[in-house]
């Protein structure tokens, strides 16, 4: 896992939910690429084509709520952003983006902290986000230790390759 | 300290950690479901883990059901790469189309779903199994591939708010109903994180099928699970698939994060306006004419017999607004066939309904009417997010079946009390 990212912020409001993440005519395929170009599509036509690699999603409270498809947070991945950071998620797309390996924050208080087109830096090891624009600097609660060892091992897939050996 | 429901059906599954209130565990599963749209991606995932064969072909339910019949080349692909896994594998419970229907109407048909287990499927509504006293929750294709594997999968044990119902239900009023008017009360997450158990004296009162309607919508407020506690209508329905079912009552000392009470007499006809769930209003406030192009009465919320039999009741003998198209949906081969045998869907067709096999369809702005620019529709199902039905310019209105039928017939959003 990366344990410092750096990237220019997208800034979205609360409850986006994964059918406007990706939308349903899109799911006849999971390649990520192909989800990526129609990520937001209904949204904001322009995002999938405004998206530097390695950009950060800030978004409000409950963010990835709804439907459990989880092309949405694969859809974010394959359109280049490099972690999103909210108030808060909907549970199933937080677990999706930890077995994926999308890069997701919690951290209360962000909305007010960032605006679009900041330029922030997250240190995951040590709960810190800075924003490099505005040159200030917010804590949050790292992931518990448990999804750690997920996170480590690179995703569920690898975390699944490592128990059956133990089991 | 005494324990949810929740609580223990993780003690009773677990491997490894504590299983309480906001803790970490491994636990065994029951079942483990997936549909068209989320088993490709988790067939590939699984077979990245590397191993041969699936934790037990008898515990793994593979449902076709959003886009199928197909509906276009692609589709078509995806069922098939299901199709094939399923016979590969061996795996007992693939529901081939004309034997199957919507997944979560189909599998408690089908005996799959019983009290105490713990179910995880691909598909954010396998809360709907909650209804029958089963720890059920929606998880992504990759927490599906690894559980089809394993037989296991990590879970934040979730605290619990409970839902008390008391008072007495009005006429046509239904499990959509209550639920819309609690999801209304705490917002779309106001149960994030945890689960929702629902219980108190009007339980009894509750037919099966709307309960698996209460269960159905808890994903709407955010929660992990939406569980019922078993009284006799359950334990009856339960002998007819196994002789002595596991129910699963709560202690009267468990740990709730909030209580909440609800007295359903007080409770109106409910609507909930775009473009959330939580976007409720009674009835009997809409004071202007909301037009509406088209109706849906179907889907895993509210494509149940009991669904169609008020709808029915409603249609009889009346016409569709000429402004207005309804479509209508049994959610599985059985209940379509109940239904024909009623005589429901010959009031529907003389009605001037279109009535489809059983299909996710419309509820998903899949295929099967979808909604134009500038369209509005009134719908049976569970979400009315932006886009969810069609266009992104269109709207969704969802209700109950009463008050869905009323307003085919009107051709604006309207109370039963309006036709009859
Ligand atoms: S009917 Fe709608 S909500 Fe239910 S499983 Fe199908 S698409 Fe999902």
């Amino acid at each position: 896992m990366n344990k410092v990212i750096r990237g220019k912020v997208h800034k979205f409001g609360r409850d986006i939910d994964t059918d406007v993440i990706i939308p349903a005519r899109y799911l006849t395929t999971f390649d990520p690429l192909e989800l990526g170009r129609h990520c937001f599509a209904d949204l904001d036509e322009s995002f999938a084509t405004r998206v530097s690699e390695g950009d950060i999603i800030v978004a409000g409270e409950n963010f990835g709520c709804g439907s459990s498809r989880e092309h949405a947070p694969i859809a974010i991945k394959g359109a280049g952003i490099s972690a999103v950071v909210a108030e808060s998620f909907a549970r199933i797309f937080l677990r999706n983006s930890i077995n994926i390996g999308l890069t997701v924050v919690e951290a209360p208080g962000i909305t007010n902290f960032v605006e679009d087109g900041d330029e922030i830096e997250i240190d995951l090891e040590n709960g810190k986000i800075r924003n490099l624009t505005r040159d200030r600097e917010m804590n949050f609660q790292p992931l518990p230790s448990f999804l750690k060892q997920i996170i480590d091992a690179g995703g569920l897939i690898e975390f699944a390759k490592e128990r059956l050996k133990t089991r | 300290m005494g324990k949810t429901i929740s609580e223990k059906i993780f003690e009773k599954h677990l491997i490894e950690g504590n299983p309480v209130a906001g803790e970490f565990v491994l636990a065994r599963v029951d079942l483990v479901l997936m549909n068209d749209i989320t088993a490709p991606p988790a067939i590939e995932a699984f077979y990245k883990i590397g191993v041969e064969s699936v934790f037990d072909r008898s515990k793994i339910a593979l449902v076709p059901d959003h886009f199928t019949p197909n509906k276009d080349i692609e589709s078509a692909m995806q069922v098939k790469m299901m199709r094939d896994f399923a016979k590969e594998q061996g795996i007992e419970h693939f529901f081939e189309l004309g034997r199957g229907g919507v997944e979560h109407a189909l599998l408690p048909e089908k005996g799959l779903t019983l009290p105490g287990m713990l179910i995880v499927g691909a598909d954010s509504h396998t809360c709907t199994y909650g209804a029958v006293n089963a720890f059920a929750t929606g998880v992504g294709s990759t927490d599906a591939a690894y559980a089809m594997a394993l037989g296991e999968l990590w879970f934040k044990v979730p605290e619990t708010i409970r839902v008390n119902l008391k008072g007495r239900i009005n006429p046509w009023i239904t499990g959509k109903d209550i639920i819309l008017y609690l999801i209304g009360k705490i917002g779309v997450d106001g149960a994030r994180y945890k689960a929702l158990e629902f219980g108190g004296e009007l339980i009894k009162d509750l037919s099966l099928d709307s309960r698996f309607t209460i269960a159905n919508m808890a994903i709407e407020a955010g929660a992990k699970a939406g569980i019922f506690e078993p009284d006799s209508i359950l334990e009856e329905w339960a002998r007819s698939f196994e002789p002595e079912p596991n129910l699963v009552y709560p202690d009267s000392d468990a740990t709730y994060s909030e209580i909440i009470e609800i007295d359903v007499t007080e409770i109106d006809l409910q609507v909930a306006f775009p473009h959330l769930p939580s976007n409720t209003r009674n009835v009997s406030e809409i004071n202007e004419k909301i037009f509406i192009d088209q109706v849906f009465i179907g889907s895993c919320t509210n494509g149940r017999i009991e669904d169609l039999r008020i709808a029915a009741s409603i249609l009889k003998g009346k016409k569709v607004a000429p402004n207005v198209r309804l479509i209508i949906i049994p959610a599985t081969q059985e209940i379509y066939r109940q239904a024909l045998k009623e005589g429901l869907i010959d009031i529907f067709i003389e009605a001037g309904a279109a009535v489809g096999t059983p299909t996710c369809g419309p509820c998903l702005g899949g295929h099967h009417g979808i909604l134009a620019k500038g369209e509005r529709a009134l719908s049976t199902s569970n979400r009315n997010f932006v886009g969810r039905m069609g266009h992104k310019e269109s709207e969704v209105y969802l209700s109950g079946p009463s008050v869905a039928a009323a307003s085919a017939i009107t051709g604006y959003i309207a109370s039963p009390s309006e036709v009859l």
